[in-house]
């Protein structure tokens, strides 16, 4: 008879055996791989397929917004300080960095709250929720960035050097969104308020983030701006995108830094609380 | 017979009947998780919380088959989430060895657009299956789906048939487990289909431990080696002999007794009789073949052309089984006069199927055709056989002649 694995469920906190944790944490991750891979597949082809535009829609949003912040102060409606890009090229960019910055975060719990009935019936390893949301995410954000990249060399603002250093800006950005969006899920699944308050948050954050705005000079906006931990995301990212020197470098690492350390806490947070929010979600 | 592959342990689960609170209680066992404290408070219940699974132990041998019955809401469901890891205990200790696999949600994590080929992966990989056994069993997947013609197709085009047909090939061949979980889903699709699908979960369970829970007694019975009753999360009783536990779930259904017509006829007592022995208990369980009888009571009050009568038995949905209309030896509907009358009547030997049933009594104007008296739910009795089987009627049959033509290779 070959050796069979045991299983074994006892109401004891997963934590009373961290190593043991760390072992089933590492082997579901591994486990999860084929799935999230799928997962991924289905959705991205899923979400183009229904669609007459299909690539054209990751732009869209982005597009929209620019054009708005465009017209907004060409007609001179809002006084806008001097950005150190030409405003459309700073606005563009600032939303297209910002829109991937929303889809990591938003990713964990819009993935999990989809496979509600499926987490509710099938036992599979919960990582490949995450997983998927974070291969979506970096899929969507490379089709934004080869529309991005085309749109600066069609109005003339051509990458030096130092945008081979732009990946790193891209994957910080998809590591933070994910870091906060999976902080928020076992919360989120529980109250729908979550959810609902994501996007008007994040609407607030935006204008003390240099998206739309160039950085204040002073006052205590400058001081919102700067303490805000994704200002440097934004700006490094967009400085290493078009060509300046990144002036946030040191505070652009420490949050990098912190964002590693805190993915693995909400990760354990996660599969900890996964059982507890199956069984408040019903089947 | 193999060994023990899963041992439950003092099982329990408690749940809330409070959205809100137990909104609530979600996050504090979460916070109590991450403290590193045991989940389920000590077993004790907090306001609004009621037990769903109580103190629940079994053990299944590989080969065996545990059918887990009870009515709705007796807490089958959650143990079987329990046992499958999607739901942590509250109290006990669950210990599993082998591979687990269940039939539950078939046709997990389809995406309607994508079509049934591609779906088809997506669900291997939710069921934990790797690309290459599935490619080495795609072509035996489409045709146990019978859906070969529309496997390039989107899955919203497929018929309800279709998907669950797809969703039971792509589980039924993939999984090969040590420990199976069966809720309900063997017989899915048209008859044909439904055939193959009780014959291929046949096969698998004759490998593995397996945990089956239904409503269909006839599959409990034909699949089960045990039947484990539970009722309010409890266990009534665990028993090899499957028709004992699947007695035992009829005991648990209510024969209400309800009186109807104009009142001017009325059953005053009734009384049952197996083997002309009168049965002084309240719900005997009568094995199938005995030969039942009646002992009615009644009064019919102002009558002018006589009253006539039928004794009914129904089954647990409540449709009438059998009807026997009373004849004089004459061969006439027999017409009752007025006033207190004794009935004594014979049906014969009981050729009913395994279940719960109650009679029915029917007294009728022979004028008029009014309803004096109709009541029913009286004498609930269960019928007990070795096997429970389709037909409501069952009668054992021996031929006159069985006789071996031609020998086949």
């Amino acid at each position: 008879m070959s050796k069979l694995r045991i299983t074994i469920y006892t109401p004891d906190s997963l934590l009373s055996n961290p190593l043991k944790m760390w072992r089933g944490m590492l082997r579901d991750l591994v486990a999860s791989r084929e799935l999230a891979w799928r997962l991924t597949v289905r959705d991205i082809s899923a979400q183009y397929r229904q669609t007459f535009l299909g690539f054209l829609w990751a732009i869209m949003l982005p597009l929209a917004n620019t054009l708005v912040w465009i017209f907004l102060s060409r007609s001179g409606v809002v006084n806008l300080s001097n950005t150190p890009l030409p405003y459309p090229v700073y606005v563009f960019t600032g939303t297209m960095l910002w829109a991937i910055l929303m889809d990591a975060l938003n990713a964990p719990l819009q993935m999990t709250v989809a496979s509600k009935s499926m987490l509710a019936k099938i036992n599979f390893p919960r990582e490949a929720l995450v997983v998927a949301g974070i291969c979506q995410v970096t899929i969507n954000a490379l089709i934004k960035i080869i529309l991005l990249v085309i749109t600066l060399l069609a109005i003339g603002v051509y990458p030096s050097w130092s945008a081979l250093l732009f990946p790193i800006g891209l994957l910080s950005l998809i590591l933070v969104g994910t870091v906060i969006g999976l902080a928020l899920t076992p919360i989120g699944l529980l109250y729908a308020d979550v959810g609902k308050a994501i996007p008007l948050l994040m609407q607030f954050i935006m204008y003390i983030t240099p998206v739309v705005f160039a950085m204040p000079k002073e006052g205590f906006s400058a001081t919102l701006f700067q303490i805000n931990p994704l200002t440097p995301l934004i700006l490094t990212a967009r400085d290493w995108l078009t060509g300046l020197t990144p002036e946030y470098l040191g505070y652009f690492l420490v949050v990098n830094v912190v964002a590693i350390v805190m993915l693995f806490i909400f990760w354990v947070v996660f599969r900890l609380g996964m059982p507890i929010l199956i069984e408040r979600m019903g089947s | 017979m193999g060994e023990t592959l899963i041992k439950v342990e003092g099982l329990s689960k408690k749940f809330c009947r409070s959205l809100k609170k137990s909104m609530w209680y979600g996050m504090q066992d979460i916070g109590r998780e991450l403290i590193g404290k045991r989940h389920g408070a000590d077993g004790v219940l907090r306001p609004d919380e009621f037990w769903a699974v109580k103190d629940v132990s079994f053990q299944i041998k590989r080969g065996e088959c545990l059918g887990l019955i009870g009515h709705n809401g007796a807490g089958k469901t959650t143990l079987l989430r329990i046992l499958n890891g999607l739901i942590k205990p509250d109290q006990g200790r669950i210990e599993m060895r082998g591979k687990v696999g269940a039939l539950i949600a078939l046709g997990a994590g389809f995406n309607p657009i994508l079509t049934g080929r591609e779906n088809i992966y997506v669900n291997a990989a939710v069921l934990g299956m790797s690309k290459q056994i599935v490619d080495s069993k795609i072509d035996e997947i489409i045709d146990f789906a019978e859906i070969r013609e529309f496997i390039n197709a989107p899955v919203q085009s497929y018929s309800s048939g279709m998907n669950v047909r797809l969703g039971f090939a792509v589980a039924a061949i993939l999984i090969e487990p040590d420990i199976l979980f069966l809720d309900e889903v063997l017989a899915v699709g048209d008859i044909n289909f439904a055939i193959k699908c009780l014959n291929t979960v046949k096969s698998i369970t004759n490998k593995s431990a397996v945990v089956f829970v239904s409503h269909n007694m006839q599959q409990i019975s034909r699949f089960c080696t045990r039947v484990m009753v539970m009722d309010h999360g409890k266990v009534l009783s665990n028993s090899p002999n499957s028709f004992e536990g699947i007695d035992q779930y009829f005991g648990l259904i209510q024969h209400e007794k309800q009186v109807s017509g104009t009142g001017e006829a009325e059953i005053l007592n009734m009384e049952l009789m197996v083997n002309n022995q009168y049965v002084g208990s309240t719900e005997p369980t009568i094995s199938h073949g005995k030969e039942l009888g009646f002992r009615i009571k009644m009064r019919i009050n102002n009558n002018n052309s006589g009253a006539i009568m039928n004794v009914n038995i129904m089954d647990a949905s409540m449709s009438t089984v059998v009807t026997m209309p009373i004849y004089n030896p004459e061969g006439e509907l027999n017409r009752f006069p007025a006033g207190v009358l004794e009935i004594v009547m014979s049906t014969g030997a009981v050729e009913l199927s395994s279940g719960k049933y109650s009679v029915m009594i029917g007294v009728i104007d022979s004028e008029t055709n009014e309803v004096l008296a109709r009541v029913q739910g009286l004498s609930p009795f269960r019928i007990i056989a070795d096997r429970v089987y389709w037909g409501k009627l069952v009668r054992n049959v021996v031929p006159q002649k069985v006789e071996i033509l031609a020998p086949t290779l």
